[in-house]
């Protein structure tokens, strides 16, 4: 054993300890966040948490139900899944088929900036130009409403479901296109009927990312859906002011006293945010593995 | 080919291309919007001043100066974090149970919501380990955000390096951390430097995990330790965009601090943009 196999091995040890940094984060985010999560369950039941249909959180007594909340999210991300999967699909059918290299290199770079613009700037954008907008054009109340929230969401997602749709569009064999192209398809008869479908599993793991992004995103939602925590009808609740988990943690976390009720509450809703994307992320991967998997053995 | 597959054809191309184009004005518009609308108050006095009477007059120097002892206090952790946790996974982990986990934590954690971070950063830093609200626990809080985006750029780096460099010097009786430093990483210093650019965008940008643990909404001074507080962009834009009496009186301010906190966050990414294609193009040759 010399001092320099001494040296390798400590290296090795902290690049190691390094390595395991992410799993340990990961572990102590999932402890503190259900630990203060499940004090609230001390005093407040959780069925009626889960079930609840009010949020008042400062009243006596407190109410502390996370279905409007729940619902809010679910709404607004309905919304912005509905405006940018298609939309997103589309663009990236056009990127990876049909844009000469010209184009593509004018749209690539745009949609990066649409990646890039943080969160706070989309939602003061949606303040200042889409909340009057929606008012005027709708001749609403406010503007300040789901459909606001949907459509600053369905534009932020655009990004995650192009690229990696993109990806699934492009790595579908070429065999298989020229394959139905020498058969006498027209090539819009190819991307619809044979490229598409041989994508699809690539592009329903955009689907899920785009989703855990929009339940998770917080200060556009925070700027533009109102806020008013009431369970959202369908689908004339798009035109009404909703509030969302996360803007709920976001807006309430300052003005609670550390250790109260309803400081726990707001970790119980940290909670379920956090299971649910856990749960989305895992669905994404899960699938992104196993199509690439079907593609390696076909070819 | 009928002629009806032929006007489908045309019919959908048609409207593949309006699309592109329905997206492309999307970006421009909110580019456009914000530059031209907040160009107007630009000046060295509104980014050198201190607020002033309740932040309806006077510059945003404090939440520039905020913005960027955050950006180096995050990446100072995240950075040397990162490359190692990618030099690890990269040239050492052998594919098995323990390299899956890492990475499934890496692909977790790039998920999480920010305010989920926050809450994190919240009770682990300011609570739990006594630094209160500060700059610190801030900057903490978003090294752990930023850490995905290095592992992951730095992985792609590394992946890039032909595994004939590591095996001649390997069989020049070279030791395997000898050879990683003096062979494996110069080659992939351009890919890492590029997500670290990214992750300092994103850093700079986040709202939520700030505003949860030590972000303030107006400092009459500048902080003067790690543990005090601090005004940032992000956060001061929220602010003065939806807080205070009058809010459309300072819309110059307001739409002057996006300008400011766009300009940074997407000269960053351009830069970041820059790099990979100058060496991606010095690659192929």
């Amino acid at each position: 054993m010399t001092t320099g196999h001494y040296r390798e091995k400590v290296i090795e040890s902290l690049l190691y300890l390094s390595g395991v940094t992410a799993v340990i984060i990961l572990f102590l985010i999932c402890i503190f966040l259900f630990k203060d999560g499940l004090a609230l369950f001390q005093k407040y039941p959780l069925v009626e948490f889960l079930t609840g249909t009010k949020w008042y959180p400062t009243s006596e007594p407190h109410q502390f139900g996370l279905l409007p909340l729940l619902f809010g999210s679910m709404i607004v991300t309905f919304g912005a899944i509905v405006l940018s999967v298609p939309l997103g699909i589309v663009v990236a059918i056009y990127i990876s088929e049909l844009a000469g290299a010209k184009e593509a290199e004018v749209l690539k770079p745009l949609i990066e900036i649409l990646a890039g613009i943080p969160s706070v700037v989309y939602g003061f954008f949606g303040l200042v130009v889409l909340v009057p907008l929606l008012q005027n054009t709708f001749d609403l109340p406010t503007g300040q409403n789901a459909l606001a929230g949907s459509i600053m969401l369905g534009i932020m997602a655009l990004p995650t479901i192009i690229s990696i749709s993109e990806d699934a569009i492009s790595s579908v064999p070429r065999a298989i296109k020229e394959g139905s192209l020498a058969l006498g398809s027209t090539e819009w008869q190819t991307i619809n009927k044979v490229i598409i479908p041989a994508a699809l599993s690539g592009i329903s793991a955009a689907v899920m990312l785009g989703i855990g992004r929009a339940i998770g995103e917080t200060m556009t939602v925070l700027m533009v859906t109102g806020n008013t925590a009431v369970i959202p009808g369908f689908p004339e609740g798009l035109f009404a002011p909703v509030r969302t988990m996360t803007a709920t943690v976001a807006l309430e976390m300052g003005e609670v006293p550390q250790g109260s009720e309803h400081f726990y509450a707001l970790f119980a809703i940290g909670s379920v945010l956090f299971i649910t994307t856990f749960i989305t992320n895992i669905i994404a991967e899960y699938i992104k593995r196993k199509y690439r998997f079907n593609l390696g053995s076909g070819q | 080919m009928t002629k009806k597959a032929q006007r489908d054809q045309k019919i959908a191309f048609t409207a593949l291309r309006i699309s592109a184009v329905l997206v492309a004005i999307i970006v421009v518009i909110i580019l456009l919007q914000i530059t031209i609308n907040g160009y107007s108050i630009l000046s060295i006095d509104f980014l050198t001043e201190m607020p002033r009477n309740r932040m309806t007059e006077g510059g945003i120097y404090p939440a520039i100066l905020g913005t960027i002892y955050l950006i180096i206090g995050s990446m100072g952790v995240a950075l040397p974090l990162g490359i190692l946790a990618a030099i690890y996974l990269n040239e050492y982990a052998q594919p098995g149970r323990t390299k899956w986990i890492i990475e499934m934590a890496i692909i977790n954690l790039a998920g999480t919501p920010s305010v989920v971070f926050g809450l994190f950063g919240l009770a682990m830093f300011v609570k739990y380990l006594g630094y209160g609200a500060s700059l610190i626990a801030s900057a903490l809080t978003l090294a752990l955000m930023a850490l995905p985006i290095i592992i992951r750029a730095s992985q792609e780096a590394l992946i890039t390096v032909p595994e004939e460099y590591r095996y001649a010097s390997l069989a020049l009786g070279v030791t395997k951390w000898q050879t990683i430093r003096q062979v494996v990483l110069p080659p992939a210093i351009p890919g890492m430097i590029t997500g670290t650019i990214l992750a300092v965008g994103r850093v700079a940008g986040e709202t939520a995990p700030i505003l949860l643990t030590g972000a303030a909404y107006f400092l009459p001074r500048l902080p003067d330790s790690i543990y005090s507080q601090f005004m940032a962009l992000p956060y001061h834009l929220y602010v003065i965009a939806t807080a205070g009496t009058n809010i459309a009186q300072t819309r110059p301010i307001q739409y002057g601090t996006a300008l400011v906190l766009l300009t940074i966050v997407l000269s960053f990414n351009m830069i970041a943009v820059m790099i990979r294609r100058h060496y991606r193009r010095k690659l192929r040759n």
